[in-house]
């Protein structure tokens, strides 16, 4: 069979910039009409309800459904028998070229600029930017690659825990994230919550931010006593009593998610992220035949990824502890 | 509240004097965009304003569009929202002042006593976007680019933009012309929970600056 052709790459990466930038995801969609029917304060039902006929406004007339059309990125996950032309700098370039033609195009807001001179080529392309992880998969021939589209500047914050602090001390700082960000309606909920717990830093950060944008509403963590965690903490999250704009509610999350990744003995780093109102992800899948299929959920935690199939000693012993 | 108004820029005293705490209005006429980049230009650079927006309009959008230019010279508008206003705040007075604006809009409001202090005396009101994210209905309410200034020295996202607005909405009054703030109001209603929401939660075993804001202090 011939090669994927950078062509098909090139196209499914301007698509599913398109597609993020205007149709809300329908499993995030489902979730927010569920808020609404819950919702019991008349302002913040008249918030969610105006943000239902929003993005129904976008589809419908192919429009950006936010004008901060966030900072673009990608989620690739290649298969191990996956062929194609280019090689991995070659799809990175074609990453590149997709976005500053889809800025252009749909239009998305310019929205990166140099940190410093804040320069901006009015394309979302720059130093470091957008920003491209990579993940493989075992026994297959596709490339999945994910568009994620995050405003950046409210709603995250990680901190360094300790075992002693516990799960009362993971509540808690949930909480100041989400009361801190939550006023106002900053974080513009309400959102997918990701909590990442473990890892070193960043790994605790990359888990947290991939939690809150990469997982569907609905999803739980294959680990019966992390998705029991998961639903205590979307509960109290939706007991602040705080709901969209920080007025008066219980809206707060529409889901909420953890990974985990082995940590420092003597560590429990922890970090909050929540993914908008404006939850804008696109999935396209290149099949080894280069046809191209889309669809809104990432299937971005594979066992694989949570790395479950890759055996170490002592895995076996540790699974049947944990769920003894 | 969730009382709906229609309101014709350049709005009138008298138009404004019916707002609200938690009304829900909708435009019609001209807004202009302006944010940091524009208030820069203006009061520290003491640059002249492009167009004399008080003959226009006196609504300023806390605003970039996401929007691009054809071959042809004109504009495309795909999406409008707001972007946090508490920023410009310390702008406020002397961009009210100097352009006699009467409608501040944008997201999430000022500090209650920046309405108290600076906008209430002034006649001005602020009005929030809904959600936030209401890009596509507010996009839809934009008819016509009447015209953009500064584009290439701020780029799109910081430049000044004027824009024909048809039932441009849903907007939130958050602070009407006594400084009353719909947020104020509604953040004092939430408070009254927080305690109970942390109940039984211990402070972590390590502290960080902020927590406590003398830097003498050890933080264990």
């Amino acid at each position: 069979m011939r090669p994927i052709s950078q062509e098909a790459i090139e196209e499914a990466c301007y698509e599913i910039m398109k597609k993020a930038a205007v149709d809300i995801p329908e499993d995030y969609l489902a979730g927010i009409k569920r808020s609404a029917e819950r919702e019991k304060e008349a302002l913040s039902g008249f918030v969610i309800k105006t943000m239902v006929k929003n993005y129904e406004t976008a589809t419908a007339e192919r429009r950006p459904m936010c004008a901060d059309t966030g900072l673009p990125r990608y989620f690739i996950k290649v298969g191990d028998d996956a062929r194609f032309e280019g090689g991995f700098t070659g799809m990175e370039r074609s990453i590149r070229s997709a976005t500053a033609r889809a800025t252009q195009d749909v239009p998305m807001r310019p929205n990166r600029v140099h940190p410093l001179w804040r320069t901006d080529y009015n394309n979302n392309v720059g130093i470091n930017a957008p920003e491209v992880e990579w993940s493989f998969e075992p026994d297959a021939g596709w490339i999945d690659i994910t568009t994620v589209h995050k405003g950046g500047l409210f709603g995250t914050d990680y901190r360094m825990l300790f075992p002693g602090d516990g799960l009362g001390g993971i509540r808690r700082f949930l909480l100041d994230t989400l009361i801190a960000f939550g006023k106002r309606g900053l974080a513009c909920q309400p959102a997918i919550i990701g909590i990442g717990i473990g890892g070193s830093k960043d790994t605790c950060m990359q888990l947290g931010k991939q939690a809150a944008c990469l997982r569907i509403v609905g999803d739980r963590n294959p680990d019966p006593k992390i998705a029991e965690l998961e639903l205590e903490l979307m509960e109290a999250s939706n007991s602040i009593g705080m709901g969209p704009m920080g007025f008066v509610g219980s809206s707060m999350a529409v889901d909420l998610h953890i990974e985990v990744g082995f940590t420092h003995t003597g560590g429990m780093p922890v970090s909050v992220h929540t993914f908008c109102l404006s939850s804008r992800r696109a999935t396209a899948r290149i099949h080894a035949d280069g046809h191209i299929e889309y669809r809104t959920d990432p299937k971005w935690f594979t066992p694989y990824y949570r790395r479950e199939g890759i055996a170490w000693e002592g895995a076996r012993l540790d699974q049947e502890r944990q769920h003894a | 509240m969730l009382e709906k108004i229609d309101i014709d820029l350049p709005a009138s005293p008298e138009s404004l004097a019916k707002l609200e705490p938690g009304s829900i209005v909708y435009l019609n006429g001209v807004v202009y965009t302006a944010r940091e980049g524009v208030y820069d230009r203006v009061l520290n650079r003491k640059e002249n304003l492009p167009v004399p927006i008080h003959e226009v309009t006196n609504a300023n959008f806390h605003c970039s569009p996401a929007a691009s230019s054809n071959a042809d010279g004109s504009y495309r508008i795909g999406a409008v929202t707001a972007t946090a206003s508490f920023r410009f705040s310390k702008y406020m007075g002397d961009w009210l002042d100097a352009t006699k604006t009467r409608v501040v809009i944008g997201k999430g409001g000022m500090p209650a006593e920046d309405y108290k202090n600076i906008l209430a005396p002034r006649g001005a009101v602020y009005l929030t976007t809904v959600g936030y994210g209401t890009g596509a209905l507010l996009g839809q309410g934009v008819r016509k680019v009447l015209s953009v200034h500064w584009l290439e020295e701020l780029g799109i996202a910081q430049a000044m933009w004027m824009f024909e607005v048809c039932g441009f909405g849903p907007f939130l009054v958050d602070s009407d012309l006594e400084g009353n703030s719909l947020f104020a109001e509604q953040g004092k209603l939430v408070n009254r929970n927080i305690e109970q929401a942390y109940k039984g939660l211990r402070k972590p075993a390590l502290l960080r600056y902020g927590e406590t804001d003398d830097r003498k202090d050890e933080l264990i």
